[in-house]
């Protein structure tokens, strides 16, 4: 079995609007603890991760100028991470087929963490 | 641990009112906006670390730790509720300012004058419903749209009709002014329009309208928690929903289709809602008048008590019609008095009843009128003619469960 990082993205207004009425964030809200309990129960699940605020700051460059950001407007902002263990990267691919975040115009970034066998 | 049904949704109504409380009622789109981005936040902590212990409360917490953020920004910027006077605007008080807001009589409280406040005698009966089901039961304009059969942007404009209203009224209604027992009158009827939306209505989506009615039933309960409002005719109009809505899971069969009151396995009915029926109905005996409520909800008690069609009291159900006829006279009501005469009396009798009603050309569009004299045709031995009335009613229908069920009955014939 391989370690994969989930990295959910979506932009802001498609965040917002997933949300919509409060009917429809409970609904999103069941599909996601029943994406995680059925990746859970199969024994998929490595570390839940956590979710990151919005908005923080970028360091960059030589001059480690400080920034505000990154911006609320960016289109695929990363929302928080999980890492599922799996087969291989199509078994992790399909697996995050599931995720509810696609049914509201996010992504899921799947990303093999590296091994290191030496 | 499990999300509770409809968490989102009672808790906005809730919230809502808290921040209400505090930022005022002519910043009720700010409060909006906190319970949403709380909401926001839910999702995204709960997705991944799982639903917590008390997730109202963590609710909650989120909504008055953004209140506070709020205030301290905006201080300057904007008037928060006049009410609180100075007690925002020093650090010492501002934050026992906010606990108090959330407290849980407080919310109690907030929501009521928020339910008086929608029901507004400025605005038609519509947009007070339709301000109720937005602001107190968390609905948004598309699910109201699809339980009332009307188009979202009609119920999208009598949401910010009415907000407007609200927010040019600087506080929420003051529960100990002078016109509280009008209001209350104004309160009611919301409340049973929106059941009867439930109860009655258009929608084919069954789940939606007994939602509808049980959160008119929540409302009234509400209602019934503060004493002034705990008028006989309060508890009355209780009694009536829960009796009636007792019979809402025998409604329709395990295939989806509609069952009516004659067909119903009575043992589907809802006993604990016909027990709190008859409670409330008890209790609204105290008063002096009899009103449209104690009559409606009387005679939903003789059914709810009779253990069947043949063993019910239609003695008594024929004059409870005659008195609800002379206290709130409907072409709706004439024609269920006419199904009740043609059980006391025999088929020949309700036929007459059904012809005799004086506005009947009301009834025109109105599924059920041909339906009922199907029925009592059908009772007669006249099949071609049940066969025809029945067609007639199929082609009434507002929706596909009405017109499944009208065909089917005119199959039978």
């Amino acid at each position: 079995m391989s370690q994969f990082l989930y990295l959910y993205r979506m932009a802001d207004a498609a965040r917002q609007d997933a949300m919509g009425t409060p009917e429809r964030a409970q609904q999103n809200m069941q599909r996601w603890m029943a994406w995680m309990r059925d990746l859970d129960a199969k024994g998929h699940l490595k570390d839940r991760g956590q979710p990151l605020e919005r908005a923080g700051k970028v360091v960059r460059g030589q001059q480690k100028t400080v920034s505000d950001g990154p911006y609320a407007e960016a289109k695929d902002l990363v929302g928080g991470f999980t890492i599922v263990e799996a087969r291989d990267i199509d078994q992790a691919v399909e697996l995050s087929r599931g995720c509810p975040i696609l049914e509201g115009g996010g992504s899921v970034e799947i990303r093999p963490v590296m091994k290191m066998d030496m | 641990m499990e999300l509770s049904e409809h968490l989102f949704r009672r808790e906005s109504g809730r919230l809502v009112a808290a921040l209400t409380r505090i930022f005022g009622v002519h910043n009720l789109a700010l409060a909006e906006d906190v319970v949403q981005d709380a909401f926001c936040r839910a999702l995204e902590v709960w997705k991944v670390r799982g639903v917590p212990e008390n997730p109202a409360a963590w609710l909650m917490a989120v909504a008055k730790h953004r209140a506070l953020d709020v205030v301290r920004r905006e201080q300057t910027a904007r008037t928060f509720a006049s009410e609180l006077g100075r007690s925002l605007e020093s650090e010492w008080t501002l934050a026992p300012a906010i606990d108090e807001a959330f407290a849980l009589s407080t919310i109690r409280d907030e929501q009521l004058r928020m339910m008086f406040s929608c029901c507004h005698p400025r605005l038609p009966e519509e947009v007070q419903v339709a301000l109720v089901l937005n602001i107190l039961c968390g609905f948004g304009a598309g699910e109201i749209a699809s339980a009332f059969l009307t188009g979202r942007a009609a119920v999208e404009k009598r949401i910010s009709r009415g907000k407007k209203v609200l927010a040019g009224s600087k506080r929420l209604f003051d529960l100990a002014d002078d016109e509280f027992s009008a209001r209350l009158t104004s309160v009611r009827r919301a409340l049973y329009l929106l059941f009867n939306e439930g109860y009655h209505g258009a929608s084919a989506e069954s789940a939606v309208r007994s939602e509808l009615c049980h959160e008119a039933i929540r409302l009234t309960t509400l209602l019934l928690e503060f004493r002034p409002a705990a008028s006989p005719e309060t508890l009355a109009l209780a009694a009536l929903m829960c009796l009636h809505a007792a019979r809402l899971p025998a409604r329709l069969d395990a295939g989806g289709d509609l069952n009516p009151l004659f067909e119903q396995k009575r043992s589907q009915w809802d006993a604990q809602l016909v027990e709190r029926g008859l409670a409330w109905l008890n209790q609204s005996a105290a008063g002096q008048t009899v009103t449209a409520y104690h009559v409606e909800a009387a005679i939903a008690a003789a059914h709810a008590t009779a253990r069947s069609v043949d063993e019910t009291n239609w003695e008594q159900v024929v004059g409870l019609y005659d008195r609800l006829m002379a206290i709130a006279p409907s072409p709706v009501v004439a024609l269920n008095r006419a199904i009740a005469i043609g059980q006391r009396d025999g088929p020949e009798r309700g036929l007459e009843a059904l012809r005799a009603i004086s506005d009947r050309d009301r009834l025109r569009r109105y599924p059920f009128y041909p339906a009922a004299i199907g029925e009592l045709e059908l009772r007669r031995g006249d099949r071609a003619a049940a066969r025809r009335h029945f067609s007639k009613a199929a082609g009434l229908a507002r929706n596909r469960v009405e017109r499944r069920f009208l065909e089917k009955r005119a199959g039978e014939c």
